[in-house]
């Protein structure tokens, strides 16, 4: 408190700039601490869009110039990309369907019977590691000769898909006012058709939030396929590993793959920005 | 998850108890599911751990030998040498990071719903497709992180490529990837936050790291233990990155427990060491979680 002897429009004077540094500090800030997440992914973009000499100089080309789409034909013309990118919308998407079909219900009795103990089951599976589903899972799957098939993939990747489903479910239907479902139950409604008609429409933007956070965990896991999948069965993130890693070490087509693979979870996200949350901290298992 | 409140019809006795009954039905096909994913592979398991069995041969039963063997195996607690160290570094880092940019976030300025989801966007992207990108990121030639360096006069680095810089330059990922969780969880902290306690700590004439100090960070203190909990038990557990950065390398310098149990589940299809390391493995974890809860519990009562 120095300025004190100042006159009073110095001191304004000096209180305006005094803000404006702080703003300025504050917009660099937001800067910084933005870039790294947007930076990576503008460069995976660059790499994607240039040839294999731009990616290969140093120091680095950052803009493609003139950007071409060879990477992106070349991965699904050579590498069957296709194929495995239909590969994780089955695995993926059957894995969330089935766990639709069983967990909305789940969620429902859990819910209902307040049973919150069950998902205490849910927290435990949360922190296994997934790899040791997979050591029990492979050793079955093997004596009933199921590796290398898409059916024993679906079935491991309900490891990931149930435990969500059941969580966002329970804590959905929880939040849902109960006395639409007394008065059908009144009417002589039997459980099963208050739980159909009344309680389930209720709850589709849980079942949303819930389908979107389960086929992203789904589609995010590497190690189920990397494991369990056959040449022609693998999902897309086991593919980009395995084959392009191994067969080819071009930068390009690698960054375009890493591209087909994340884009449409990211797609997804814009859906379900708020609810992330809850599906990463108590959601299913992830990651090895 | 709250608890729900009371019927409000307040139905006779017993007819609670019979619908209540009625809804564990639902319940049924999901455990049924559950029982045999996840709970049928915890108990096989333990049992395989008690076996000597690599697939394609015969198992035969050796009691507790795979974990004698284990905790005497050099390379095994390295692992676990590596593991706490990269877990240390992947907690406390996006815990950091995670709560400054909470900070930013939790401020009232132009296009900040934008910035934000930009934020987030690394926390939901595939992880093995981030990963490679990384990979030719760190390169020591061509890799453009390298080229960063150059731009602010500083000498290159090996990355990934050298035995001491290997954990670090994997965390660097990882906190990428995952100090927009943090934020995300500190920021629904943040949101919650009393406005009074500011106003009459302000007219007292404090500075804005008193108002954070001694206000904002003991208001948050739970949810920065929720974080740490959360974090704690993925970084433990991080497994993609790992794997295809670095493969535990160079030379064994990255190798956690989960690579290790990876590279004797899976290349050595040695399946009842594995199973021992699991078992190993989930005590570690569940300690490492019942202590941070014991914090949270703690912290709640101070």
């Amino acid at each position: 408190m120095t300025s004190i002897a100042l006159p009073q429009s110095a001191l304004a004077g000096r209180a305006r700039i005094r803000r404006k540094l702080r703003k300025i500090g504050f917009a660099l800030s937001v800067v910084v601490i933005v870039s790294p997440a947007i930076l990576v992914f503008l460069w995976m973009l660059s790499l994607s869009l240039k040839n294999e000499i731009d990616n290969l100089t140093y120091p680095p080309v950052f803009v493609p110039s003139p950007p071409t789409l060879a990477n992106f034909i070349q991965v699904f013309s050579e590498n069957a990309m296709g194929l495995y990118f239909w590969n994780s919308i089955i695995v993926s998407g059957l894995a969330t369907l089935i766990a639709l079909a069983v967990g909305i219900p789940a969620g429902y009795g859990i819910a209902r019977a307040q049973a919150q103990k069950l998902t205490v089951l849910i927290l435990i599976a949360r922190m296994t590691p997934a790899l040791s589903y997979l050591i029990p899972l492979f050793t079955v799957f093997q004596f009933f000769g199921l590796n290398n098939t898409l059916t024993a993939l679906v079935i491991t990747h309900l490891v990931i898909t149930v435990p969500i489903i059941v969580y966002v479910m329970a804590g959905h239907f929880e939040t849902l006012p109960k006395e639409l479902e007394e008065a059908a139950q009144i009417d002589g409604a039997s459980v099963w058709t208050v739980f159909r008609y009344v309680a389930m429409p209720l709850a589709r933007p849980g079942i949303i939030v819930g389908t979107i956070l389960a086929f992203i965990f789904s589609w995010n896991n590497f190690v189920f396929g990397a494991v369990l999948a056959g040449r022609a069965t693998r999902t897309l993130p086991a593919a980009v590993y395995n084959v392009l890693t191994f067969e080819q070490l071009a930068w390009g087509p690698l960054a375009a793959a890493a591209i087909v693979v994340t884009l449409p979870v990211l797609l997804l996200t814009i859906f379900i920005q708020k609810e992330i949350v809850v599906g990463l901290t108590h959601g299913g298992v992830k990651g090895g | 998850m709250s608890t729900s409140t009371t019927a409000s019809l307040a139905p006779r006795p017993g007819f609670l108890a019979r619908r209540r009954r009625s809804y564990y039905f639902f319940v049924v096909p999901a455990l049924v599911v559950v029982g045999a994913v996840i709970v049928f592979p915890w108990l096989f398991t333990i049992w395989m751990s008690a076996f000597d069995w690599t697939i394609g041969s015969a198992a035969h039963y050796v009691g507790l030998d795979n974990y004698t063997q284990l905790i005497t195996n050099q390379r095994f607690l390295e692992s676990i040498v590596h593991t706490f160290y990269f877990t240390l570094l992947a907690v406390v880092a996006p815990l950091i990071l995670g709560t400054v940019a909470a900070l930013i976030f939790h401020r009232e300025f132009p296009s900040r719903g934008l910035l934000r989801a930009v934020f987030t966007m690394p926390m939901m992207a595939t992880p093995v497709a981030v990963a490679l990108v990384w990979t030719m990121m760190f390169h020591p030639q061509q890799g453009v992180l390298n080229y960063l360096l150059s731009l602010v006069g500083l000498p290159p680095s090996l990355w990934v490529y050298s035995p001491t810089l290997v954990i670090p330059s994997l965390v660097l990922v990882e906190v990428w990837h995952w100090a927009p969780l943090v934020m995300l969880i500190v920021l629904g902290g943040l949101a919650a936050l009393p406005t009074e306690p500011y106003e009459s700590a302000r007219l007292d004439g404090a500075s804005e790291w008193q108002l954070f100090r001694y206000i904002t960070l003991p208001l948050v203190a739970p949810f920065l233990v929720v974080a740490a909990v959360i974090r704690t038990i993925d970084a433990v557990k991080a497994f993609d990155t790992i794997y295809v950065i670095s493969q535990g390398g160079p030379g064994t310098a990255s190798e956690t427990i989960n690579l290790y149990l990876y590279l004797q589940a899976f290349a050595f299809y040695n399946v009842g060491k594995a199973s021992a390391v699991v078992v190993l493995f989930f005590a570690i974890i569940l300690a490492l979680a019942l202590v941070l809860l014991h914090v949270r519990e703690r912290a709640k009562w101070t």
